[in-house]
């Protein structure tokens, strides 16, 4: 029995190994902050949510079989987050019957058989659900999961589970198979399955006087420890088999609570924009190659989850664009545009909403961030170095369909020799298919790609009005040969009142 | 070799009684060349077939160890021992049968574990007979006892015992029987074909079967490694007695019948063979970290003895479990050279030299291989030694006066045809007086005419006349500090490893001028 609620062939592995960039993606685009969020406090939904998002499909079609399920999810919350309980319940209820016991065989096949009591419950709890409400669902997911617990847990499967409920407490005791070993040992016990049936009493009777047989004296201590011996030899395969089967009942539990757990997970993310008035749409997924991309009030989900009001939505039209680059001014935006741009991203390969009023794009076989170290102030070389390595780390990984997004990369060294670097690595990466979103204050470095007058090129900039005023807002347009530190100085040494509601610069070369 | 009745002994050509070999004690000269640590080793773990005696049993004529020499060659192969020693671990097998049957209590059991010895000795014995015959021995010793086998695995004895054994295994393994437990009361029962409840079990769950699932423990059948029945167990056991009477009586028949199925001749060969095989482990070791062995030629008339790439096998034996480098040393006597007249320093391979020469004409009137790519050796009437022993304290007097009572003692005993091994401490004396005792016990020994090493820090004692060599230790150059250096036949020389010492630490005087002037 499987979930099928993220693949369509394959159940989400909560485990699987993430890809090597995680650390360092995770980190720049403050993934945990989104997560927080969709968990509300749920500890395996916020694994869950991060394990999503960092591993994300690069199919367009399986995209939309999660976008269809999570559609399902927004219109029958309450359905799905029953089903969601009811995979808790088992769950939680065998880890306390399991969560102190011995390994006797007795023991084993006791805790067993509990187990499988709670199961039956959740089992039928689960058919109730499929057959109160399948119908509604539409998704190919749901329908086939429906239809998989209508099916494999039909009236005649769940009787025959309660008739094994009833066997495996052995009402006329354990009757086992046995044959001669090592110095007459018995040995290869096997429980035997007799049909339950009435016994009259003269039956009783009759077995008690057979001449083969014994009774073990009621005082008789160790004889009992002896014939619970040879009744654990009898039981052990049973109770092995058992334990395994509602292990494996658990692992069909345990995959219904993954799955759902990330759709809960987007619900919960969700309600909490909605109710910001902050817009989500199902972005529209399409191949790599034809580097679609282009977006109505994209923001950053980030910035908007730690703010209390709204945040600024950019218009995007990148369509064919191999590389952006980001220029302008300090503190007007650009680290969020772009952080925004890699978080909808991943929203939308997890199989997620888009955090704009409409998203496009074109879906990257791996996401990359190459950030600027702050906190590694070592000497001048010394930064360059780690900060090369690193770089030289991803160019490990990357391939064609690869996206990078670069902030401030390339700065660790002066401006001559970093454009220079700059321009040989993001030709060589662009050479190789891969999309490049760079934010950079090097007037050098971007101007080197906007003299090249290439229609791949998009150039943007964080916009800025006449009277210095930032908009937050990034607009089309080339590189500027002088920064905007003026305006800082300006805002922080002149404009004091107004500081107030910007946030304090870092520092900023 | 037609004589296969009469075969006796795999280690002795002529009839020699087990009894007299196992009054054999360990001789005197074993623990000055270190040979009771090689017994040690070759014993270690074959304690139940008390190899001692056999060790402290030289032979006395060249064709007697020839006679072990053959076999030992026939084992070198791999099929012929490794069916030897198959052999012998399903005896060992046997033995702990018989063991067990020894401890029990219950009747039955007994009788059960007795069964088993016999089955495991049966079929070995055939397994033997079918290798010894397959990997044709050359050796007189392994195709008399091949030819013994093949006659008593006929035998109307063996016959019998076989098919009574596999008849009774065969029936105990057919019977099954069925126990139902309800409350405290058992009922034993024929087995009637009730299908199996755990298959069930997992045949309904199987649906939910996806990938792994973690492990868990359950606990294994409680006394399961234990031979000994508990209370239930061995009702129930009296209860099948009772199922299946006749059984449990022809069993117990069979036991009376046969209680001394082992052959003498066949046990013999379990323990004797495996002289070779401790041997043959222990070449194993030493050819693995790249070391020879050779079959010595033996000789009572020459005394033109010569060895190429030999070793102390006991330092030897150490070494290799340390993973260490073993030296080689070459000798050679010819005309009239007797002596080895071994000098240098301390700490540099004398006594190792003086001890190797002896274990090699010990080991090889063992019929034993020896160390080294190639030997001719003496086979000297006795061996005498004496090492300096550390751990007499007393005055020096004392100790001195001591040493030349043992000397002497050694002196009067040998003859012309034995092996004298002197490791001189007069060291401890004045240089005057050890000149002097030395002088006189090595002229001694040179009057006698007999083969030897002295060992001495002397150079002087190396210039005695024709019947000594004088042999010394070299320097390995990029390691002046070890401990084992190769002693070749040249002059004495004691200054070669004090120079090499300083050269190392760059402290000779050419060395610090050079040093110096920069």
């Amino acid at each position: 029995m499987k979930v099928l609620l993220m693949y369509r062939d394959k159940n989400f592995d909560p485990k699987a190994a993430l890809p090597p960039n995680t650390d360092a993606l995770a980190q720049d685009l403050e993934i945990d902050i989104v997560c927080n969020v969709m968990a509300r406090g749920d500890a395996l939904l916020f694994d869950i949510a991060k394990n999503a998002l960092l591993l994300g499909l690069d199919s367009p079609e399986m995209i939309t079989y999660r976008q269809h399920v999570l559609n399902d999810c927004i219109e029958h919350p309450e359905v799905v987050r029953g089903m969601y309980r009811l995979a808790v319940e088992a769950i939680e209820g065998r880890n306390k019957i399991w969560g102190w016991h011995f390994d006797y065989p007795d023991s084993v096949l006791r805790s067993s058989v509990e187990t499988l009591d709670l199961f039956f419950d959740i089992l039928k709890e689960l058919r109730r659900t499929a057959d109160s409400y399948g119908g509604r669902f539409r998704s190919e997911g749901f329908v086939r999961l429906f239809a998989m617990v209508e099916h494999e847990l039909d009236d005649t499967y769940l009787m025959k589970i309660k008739e094994h409920l009833g066997e495996l407490k052995f009402p006329e005791g354990e009757r086992m198979s046995a044959q001669l070993g090592k110095g007459l040992k018995g040995e290869g016990y096997v429980l035997r399955r007799f049909p339950i049936r009435k016994q009259s009493f003269a039956d009783r009777i009759l077995r008690r006087k057979s001449k083969f047989s014994f009774e073990v004296a009621p005082e008789d201590e160790s004889g009992h420890r002896a014939l619970s011996d040879i009744r654990d030899n009898g039981i052990r395969m049973v109770a092995r088999a058992l334990r395994e089967s509602t292990d494996h009942m658990l692992g069909f539990f345990t995959a219904l609570r993954t799955e759902l757990a990330f759709y809960l997970g987007c619900l919960n993310l969700r309600e909490t924009l909605l109710n910001k008035g902050e817009p989500t749409c199902f972005p529209v997924p399409s191949a790599t190659n034809g580097f679609a991309l282009s977006a109505r009030g994209l923001y950053d989900v980030c910035l908007t989850l730690k703010l209390d009001q709204r945040v600024v939505g950019n218009d995007l039209k990148a369509d064919g664009k191999s590389l952006l680059v980001i220029t302008g001014a300090n503190q007007g935006g650009k680290s969020t545009f772009l952080r925004g741009l890699g978080l909808a991203y991943l929203m939308t390969q997890a199989g997620m909403f888009a955090p704009a009023e409409q998203f496009s794009v074109g879906v990257s076989s791996g996401l990359f961030t190459h950030y600027k170290r702050e906190e590694d102030v070592t000497m001048k070389s010394g930064k360059f170095d780690e900060e090369l390595g690193r770089m030289s780390k991803i160019v490990d990984h990357v391939g064609p369909g690869s996206v990078l997004l670069c902030n401030e990369s390339f700065a660790s060294t002066n401006e001559r020799e970093g454009s220079e670097i700059g321009e040989e690595v993001i030709r060589a990466l662009l050479d190789s298919g891969i999309r490049v979103f760079l934010v950079t204050h090097l007037f050098e470095l971007a101007n080197r790609f906007r003299s090249q007058d290439a229609v791949e090129h998009l150039f943007l900039r964080a916009e800025r009005r006449p009277d210095g005023q930032r908009t937050f807002r990034i607009v089309e347009g080339g590189p500027l040969p002088t920064s905007y530190g003026q305006d800082l100085y300006r805002q922080i040494f002149e404009a004091a009142q107004e500081a107030v509601e910007v946030q304090p610069p870092s520092a900023r070369p | 070799m037609m004589d296969q009745p009469q075969f006796q002994s795999v280690l002795f050509q002529e009839s020699v009684s087990e009894e007299d070999v196992d009054s054999r004690t360990a001789l005197p000269f074993f623990r000055d060349l270190n040979l009771d640590q090689v017994l040690q080793t070759l014993t270690e773990g074959r304690e139940e077939y008390n190899l001692a005696p056999f060790f402290c049993y030289p032979l006395n004529d060249v064709e007697s160890i020839t006679y072990r020499q053959d076999v030992m060659k026939d084992l070198e192969g791999e099929l012929l021992r490794g069916h030897v020693e198959s052999f012998a671990g399903e005896m060992q097998e046997m033995r702990r049968h018989l063991a067990q049957a020894g401890k029990l209590h219950n009747e039955y059991q007994k009788m059960s574990w007795f069964l088993d010895a016999v089955e495991i000795y049966c079929d070995t014995v055939r397994n033997l007979r079918d290798g010894l015959s397959g990997a044709s021995p050359a050796s007189r010793g392994l195709r008399g006892f091949g030819g013994y086998l093949e006659s008593y695995a006929v035998s109307d004895g063996f016959a019998s015992l076989l098919s009574e054994t596999k008849e009774l295994k065969n029936r105990l393994s057919e019977i099954e029987y069925r126990i139902h437990i309800q409350g405290l009361r058992v009922t034993v029962d024929k087995y009637g074909g009730e299908p199996d409840y755990s298959a069930e079990v997992r045949e309904t769950f199987r649906k939910f079967q996806e990938g792994e699932v973690e492990g868990f423990t359950i606990r294994g059948q409680a006394h399961h490694d234990t031979p000994v029945m508990d209370s239930v167990e061995e009702r129930i056991l009296d209860l099948l007695v009772k199922r299946y009477p006749d059984f449990f009586s022809e069993l117990s028949a069979y036991c009376a019948r046969h209680t001394s199925y082992l052959d003498q001749t066949i046990r013999r060969f379990d323990r004797e063979v495996q002289f070779y095989l401790a041997y043959l482990r222990q070449m194993d070791v030493l050819k693995s970290a790249g070391l020879n062995f050779c079959y010595p030629q033996v000789d009572a008339q020459t005394k033109e003895v010569r060895a190429q790439e030999t070793f102390d096998l006991a330092l030897a034996l150490v070494l290799a479990r340390e993973s260490k480098r073993v030296v080689y040393n070459d000798f050679y006597l010819q005309g009239k050279e007797r002596i080895f007249v071994v000098s240098g320093p301390n700490q540099g391979g004398k006594t190792t030299f003086a001890r190797t020469f002896g274990q090699l004409h010990y080991l090889a009137r063992l019929g034993y291989p020896v160390p080294g790519t190639e030997a001719r050796l003496f086979l000297p009437d006795d061996i005498f030694t004496h090492f300096e022993r550390e751990e007499h304290v007393g005055s020096l007097r004392g100790k001195l006066q001591d040493e030349l009572i043992r000397m002497h003692e050694v002196l009067q005993r040998a003859t012309g045809n034995s092996m004298v091994i002197i490791n001189e401490g007069f060291a401890s004396t004045t240089l005057s007086d050890a000149l002097f005792l030395g002088r006189e016990i090595l002229q001694r020994v040179v009057d006698l005419g007999c083969l030897g090493v002295y060992v001495t820090f002397i150079d002087e004692l190396s210039k005695l006349g024709e019947a000594t060599v004088s042999m010394a230790s070299t320097v390995v150059p990029e390691n002046p500090t070890s401990r084992t250096f190769k002693i070749v036949r040249k002059p004495a020389d004691g200054r070669a490893y004090a120079m090499a010492i300083a050269e190392k630490y760059g402290l000779t005087r050419q060395s610090i001028r050079r040093r110096l002037e920069r």
